[in-house]
């Protein structure tokens, strides 16, 4: 077992699953040769051949529509969109037929696929290559949408998602790609899909966070515990469905909320969940929920993204806010 | 200067609009029993489309496309395809789904507002009615690919009209289709209008075939209303995809003699002078005079195929009619292979709950 980063450990889960699974093929634009731009598909052309491994023309739609009808005959398709900021024209396959398929045929036709894509800011990257726009997935029925935020994750949750018999848009926080290392031990078993993870316990507050914003969120954690504030922190991991139980589980005990998001404010998922606590976990609450995220702006160029990007500072700070109030 | 590339298209028809013959035919022409069946199937749908919409006038089916005047396409590719082959249809071809195993109580239900119409499990493989125009051309190619991976001897073939060329999927499909060189036919039924939309403004383009040659696949155009032409050329198309040799293009020359929907009032936008002028042209007509004329058909076996397919026709609406009402709470139970736990008390609130009428 060795210690490896999270875009190793996409590639291992792929790696894995191939291996196990000959219904899986990956599609997608410079995945075979070159591996992929951020090399998550490296050595899969050689290993698997090109029969498996397909580089596609440079044709989004056609990616997801391609492999929805892959996945209709049973394959299992992986298919790479190079950046989420070019994975809108797949909206109309995901949202028009990917999320509808199983339903519209009450089950006789399926679409056992996933989508993947490298999301989120603070790469300094050009223009079109930092937004984080999961919300717009979780928004429609039919769908999964799963972001990991760790090598572990990354490699159990990948393999989850593969596996699942319906449609999973799998987004990964390409800030993060390289950023730790993990031991993560290729044993081929999955994590559950539809579920929080408990990465820290505490007892004062509940900071919910997914994909990248969880490395400040946990330093923020760590900083608040210097100063006495014990704080929980649960990764969100599959961000629709939303696993309410465990979050609704956690503000019972600490009766604090913050929310922790890279993405824009408005109709987001921080918004989905606050509502829900609102709905259902109101009389726990001793303090307003509080929300950490990007501003209702257009994503800023790299000079200012890290004006843009909540930070420890803004963490911390809405914590200590929240736990004044009461 | 040196000419990088010249292209043509072929363009084939067989029968004239009188029902005669241009030119050889092929055997299909002496083949008395694909020919009935050929016939059978364009009277069923016309019959078929004109009792669909006499059930939409009374409230008791929604919004309904017809397929008058184009019967010959449908009945030509769902005559050439093989049952293990895979049809990936837009809305409009409803005799290419008869000769499929969609059947007309599944079509009724469908178009009378129920996803079970598509669920018949006896449709096997072949996909759902597609109303996003020409988002279905992708996914042709991924089952087609898939296919070919499984090194399965079957075809795909993709139904499509003249609006859906103009749409990126439709570049995007048959560009893939030719780079992996997939079993798999695309008909377009060229019916020179998308609602209100003329063929002239839809591409500059003199043909839609040849839109075929910029993605490196055989393009070719048939008389669409040419019932002989479409079985023959589909047919062709098809075996060449089965036996290795890549994706074909085929535009389907016909007119859409209908409304585009039970919606629709095409009265605005086309003229009745140009309408009659293209009923001359029609495809029931030109076929049956045909083995009128050679002997195969008469009119007394004209009535009593009316009539059968009338009563098969009132057979099948009874089914639809008396079919039960589809559950409130069917509307969770396919969403998700299991149904994720935050969707379970969304469920529960319509348990017990009848279904709506309207
Ligand atoms: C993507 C998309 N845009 C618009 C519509 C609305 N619409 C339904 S049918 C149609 C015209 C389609 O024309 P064509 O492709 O020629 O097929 P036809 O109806 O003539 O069979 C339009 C615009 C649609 N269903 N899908
Ligand atoms: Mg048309």
């Amino acid at each position: 077992m060795t210690d490896i980063t999270l875009v190793e450990a996409v590639n291992l889960a792929l790696m894995r699953e191939m291996e196990r699974d000959p219904e899986m093929v990956v599609l997608g634009q410079d995945i075979g040769i070159n591996g992929g731009v951020f090399r998550a598909t490296v050595g899969l052309l050689e290993k698997f051949g090109s029969e498996r491994v397909l580089d596609t023309p440079l044709a989004e739609n056609m990616i997801a529509g391609a492999a929805v009808g892959m996945a209709a005959q049973g394959l299992h398709p992986v298919a790479e969109i190079q950046f989420m900021g070019f994975i809108y024209p797949t909206i109309d396959q995901m949202v028009s037929h990917a999320s509808r398929m199983r339903n519209r045929t009450r089950g006789r036709i399926t679409c056992p696929m996933v989508l993947r894509a490298p999301y989120g800011g603070g790469i300094h990257a050009p223009e079109h290559h930092s937004e984080s726009t999961e919300a717009m997935f979780a928004h429609i029925p039919g769908l999964r949408v799963v972001i990991p935020s760790s090598p572990t994750r990354a490699y159990g949750l990948l393999l989850a998602a593969i596996r699942n018999p319906d449609p999973v848009v799998f987004l990964e926080p390409k800030r993060i790609y390289r950023l730790m290392k993990q031991a993560v031990e290729d044993n081929g078993e999955e994590f559950p899909l539809d579920t929080c993870f408990v990465l820290r316990p505490g007892s004062d507050i509940t900071l919910v966070s997914w994909g990248a914003m969880l490395h400040e969120t946990q330093q923020a954690a760590e900083q608040l515990a210097g100063e006495g504030i014990d704080a929980e922190v649960i990764d969100l991991a599959t961000i629709k469905p939303i696993d309410m139980q465990t979050i609704l589980e956690s503000v019972g005990r600490t009766g604090r909320c913050v929310i922790v998001q890279e993405a824009a404010r408005t109709c987001s998922v921080s918004a989905e969940i606050a509502a829900r606590l609102a709905e259902e976990g109101l009389m726990s609450l001793f303090a307003p929920i509080r929300r950490v995220t990007g501003y209702d702006t257009v994503m800023p160029m790299f000079r200012l993204e890290g004006h843009y990007m909540p930070d420890t500072a803004r963490i911390v700070q809405a914590v200590k806010q929240t736990m004044e109030f009461a | 200067m040196k000419q990088a590339i010249t292209f043509s298209v072929e363009s084939h028809r067989f029968l004239g609009p009188d029902g005669q013959p241009e030119g050889d035919l092929p055997p299909l022409a002496e083949d008395k029993d694909a020919l009935h069946a050929l016939y059978r199937n364009m009277v069923l749908t016309r019959l078929y489309d004109e009792r669909a919409i006499a059930l939409q006038r009374t409230g008791q089916i929604g919004t309904f496309a017809s397929s008058l005047g184009q019967e010959a396409i449908g009945a030509g590719v769902g005559h050439a395809m093989r049952p293990e082959d895979i049809i990936i249809p837009s809305f409009r071809e409803n005799g290419a789904l008869l000769f499929r195993r969609f059947r007309i109580r599944d079509l009724l239900l469908y178009w009378g507002g129920d996803e079970r119409g598509m669920a018949n499990p006896e449709l096997g493989d072949d996909f759902p009615i597609c109303v996003p125009i020409s988002t279905h051309t992708t996914q042709a190619a991924g089952v087609a690919f898939a296919v070919k991976y499984r090194k399965q001897p079957r075809v795909v073939v993709c139904l499509l009209g003249d609006g859906g060329t103009s749409k990126g999927d439709f570049y995007e499909a048959i560009n893939l289709a030719g780079i992996w060189h997939l079993p798999l036919v695309f008909v377009i039924n060229n019916n020179q209008w998308a609602i209100s939309v003329p063929r002239a403004i839809q591409t500059q383009s003199e043909t839609l075939a040849q839109k075929a040659i910029a993605a490196g696949i055989p393009g070719l155009q048939i008389d669409g209303n040419d019932a002989l032409a479409v079985r023959h050329y589909v047919a062709e198309a098809i075996e060449t995809a089965r036996n290795g040799g890549g994706p074909t293009l085929i535009e389907a020359l016909s007119y859409r003699l209908c409304h585009h929907t039970t919606a629709d009032d095409a009265t605005r936008y086309r003229s009745d002078e140009e309408l009659q002028a293209h009923w001359k042209l029609e495809p029931v007509a030109r076929l049956k005079r045909f083995m009128i004329g050679r002997d195969m058909w008469s009119e007394a076996q004209e009535s009593e195929l009316i009539r059968q397919c009338k009563e098969e026709i009132e057979q099948e609406v009874r089914h639809y009619l008396d079919s039960e009402p589809p559950k409130p709470t069917s509307m969770f139970d396919s969403l998700y292979a299991e149904l994720p736990d935050e969707l379970r008390a969304q469920r529960q609130s319509l348990v017990g709950k009848e279904s709506n009428n309207d």
